[in-house]
């Protein structure tokens, strides 16, 4: 199978899977207990326009009716009033979808960034105490769930130290300028690093095992021994030729961890209450805001399914050498 | 007269105590492996906790038999303390009667802490155990038949992967409430999905060689070579998978309570610390957090690190991701 064949087939690939994405999301939510008009009653509104707002929204239409216009209004970005905020959750969801990128990019920017560098040193000094005590740490930190390693840093350098601001994203009443101002300015990334590193230090493992588990094969490879033969400093070799060569599969899972940081986000938001899509969720199915939560919900498995297809395409694009199959 | 051969099931004890050897072997490479040796120990600390830690009755039909009469924890985790001057023991810190302090309710930590391992002990190896069980069979049987076989059963596993783990156990059990078994049943649904792709590379793997045609040239039966022949070989890779899956499963186990998810009169270490938090409580009272944390973290590294240590056993070329 050639390499168009083989994109062709993964893109139809992907839409079946997002179709069934799609229809598990509708099931889930068609079986949450409540429906969007129960606050209504709270707010004492006669029966009849409780029954007016349930015709209006179509749940008395038959199922495949209502299976239909939910497939059509995801798909023009219609996901319904929010409940919390009382106003239309596009109006309110594409800046918590902000929030998350930011944050969880930052974290995985500098999870890859320490992963590939200390993978490569512990490739390039295997068998050594310095390799060792990197595993060590580094299974640690992957064996700390995301609300632990951000508890910990509450406690060193918020609580003790008094470095960094316990939550929240900026400074209450503080003008933080307009676009992207908004987020690079001094009080954003202040607010922003704890957080940050929190997920850096969860996210960190799995590029620096794999990277370190490639160096290893490299270092074996005989250019390797000719390029040391030839002389060059040993640093040159690490990081011109070894860790050059190392570093394909750890680009190729990146994909796959990006996916992987959209459930992570929704603990690290709650630590640090970090106003982005998973604390979103959280609050949105504590407090039975169906349309919010759904569009949470749709974002993030969307995020999900399409960083799974980049990461398989990225891999045969990368790597000449991988068969499609 | 023909020779008689002897029916496939008689083989079967051989090959599982052939594959139990091969496992009994395999714990030879803990020699001189610390990281692996440490991995044991806390694992087998930690299960002692969770065994001793209360004692276990057993009702069988209206007859209570003890099984378990020891108890590690020092009061019932239950139970309000009180001063002598009858005032509630709240947010005590660290004493001789009481050696992690006390909760909000001026419950005891320690107790707590100790009685928090048996859910992190049942979800994490019911879980892990339910999902790589799921998972080797599906990889087995979409390697083995190929086809559209494989084609269906590897999109059923794409779509577990398109599925972000957190938001559709909390969607999960806010439909069926907040029980043990939803929680089991979140985490089986999302991490049997590795296991089924490893497993099927795997067997393809194998598919082909000269073993498996050998069998089929006998007219051995299809279920036969799946299970009797191709399965012992892809095992090892499974208890590995195994091993890994554990520390996940803790760690879901434990995000979800975190998150305040957990059945609210479960003892958990990750429901201990939601409560804390809640409670704003994290800034003053470290014996109430970190012990919890720490067990968490314990367990989690106990099994990654056992897991390292069979991984350079079972396949050096295998890449541990996720």
């Amino acid at each position: 199978m050639g390499l168009r064949a083989y994109v062709l087939r993964r893109i139809g690939q992907l839409l079946l899977t997002y179709f069934v994405f799609l229809t598990i999301l509708f099931v889930l939510f068609r079986m949450m207990p409540g429906d969007p008009t129960s606050v209504f009653i709270l707010e004492g509104l006669p029966a009849e326009a409780r029954e007016e707002r349930i015709e209006e929204l179509g749940f008395n239409d038959p199922l495949y009716i209502q299976y239909f216009d939910y497939m059509r209004q995801l798909m023009t970005g219609e996901f319904g009033d929010s409940i919390i905020y009382r106003e239309p959750v596009v109006n309110i969801i594409w800046d918590k979808v902000a929030n998350t990128l930011f944050l969880m990019g930052s974290s995985l920017i500098l999870a890859y960034t320490i992963g590939i560098l200390g993978g490569a040193l512990m490739g390039w000094y295997r068998g050594t105490r310095f390799e060792k005590i990197g595993i060590v740490g580094v299974l640690t930190a992957r064996s700390s769930p995301e609300f632990w390693i951000g508890i910990i840093l509450l406690s060193v350098f918020v609580f003790w130290l008094g470095w960094f601001p316990a939550a929240g994203m900026r400074t209450v009443g503080l003008d933080s300028g307009e676009g992207i101002w908004r987020f690079l300015n001094r009080d954003f990334l202040w607010h922003l690093f704890l957080p940050m590193l929190t997920g850096a230090i969860f996210f960190t493992a799995t590029p620096a095992l794999l990277m370190r588990n490639t160096m290893l094969d490299v270092l074996d490879e005989d250019y390797i021994e000719v390029k040391e033969a030839e002389g060059l400093p040993e640093r040159r070799i690490l990081y011109r030729h070894a860790a050059r060569n190392s570093i394909l599969p750890v680009v190729t899972v990146l994909a796959i961890v990006t996916g992987a940081a959209m459930g992570g986000s929704v603990i690290i938001e709650t630590v640090f209450n970090w106003d982005g899509m998973g604390r979103a969720i959280v609050d949105a199915v504590n407090r039975r805001d169906l349309p919010l939560a759904m569009a949470a919900f749709f974002i993030m498995g969307s995020l999900v399914i399409f960083m799974n297809f980049v990461a398989d395409i990225a891999y045969v694009y990368l790597d000449p050498r991988v068969e499609y199959e | 007269m023909a020779t008689r051969t002897r029916p496939g099931w008689r083989d079967l004890p051989e090959k599982l105590s052939s594959g139990s050897r091969w496992i009994a072997g395999k714990f030879r490479v803990f020699e001189g492996d610390r990281i692996g040796q440490t991995g044991l120990v806390l694992l087998f600390g930690i299960i002692l906790i969770g065994i001793f830690g209360r004692p276990i009755t057993l009702d069988l039909f209206g007859m209570s038999q003890t099984l378990q009469p020891f108890s590690l924890a020092p009061y019932d985790p239950s139970v309000s303390h009180r001063g002598p001057d009858g005032r509630l023991l709240r947010l005590e810190g660290p004493s001789w009667a009481h050696p992690l302090g006390t909760n909000h309710l001026g419950r005891d930590v320690l107790s707590r802490v100790i009685v928090g391992a048996r859910v992190s002990l049942i979800v994490g190896t019911i879980a892990a155990f339910m999902a790589v069980f799921i998972g080797t069979n599906i990889g087995l049987t979409a390697a083995y038949f190929g086809g559209w076989v494989d084609d269906v059963l590897m999109r059923i596993t794409d779509i577990a992967y398109g599925l972000p783990f957190l938001p559709f156990a909390i969607v999960l059990l806010a439909i069926m409430g907040q029980s043990i078994y939803w929680i089991i049943f979140a985490i089986v649904i999302i991490l049997w999905r590795s296991t089924a792709r490893v497993i099927r590379s795997q067997v393809l793997s194998h598919k082909n060689r000269p073993y498996v045609e050998s069998a089929e040239a006998i007219g051995a039966s299809n279920l036969r070579i799946m299970y009797i022949h191709i399965l012992p070989n892809v095992l090892p890779l499974a208890f590995l998978y195994a091993a890994f899956a554990v520390g996940y499963a803790v760690i879901a186990e434990a995000s979800l309570s975190f998150l305040g998810f957990g059945p609210p009169e479960m003892i958990s270490w990750g429901g201990m610390i939601f409560t804390a938090f809640n409670q704003d409580a994290i800034r003053q009272a470290w014996w109430w957090v970190f012990p919890p944390g720490l067990m968490i973290m314990f367990f989690v590294m106990s099994v990654f690190f056992i897991g390292r240590t069979l991984e350079m056993v079972v396949n050096p070329e295998l890449r541990h991701r996720e």
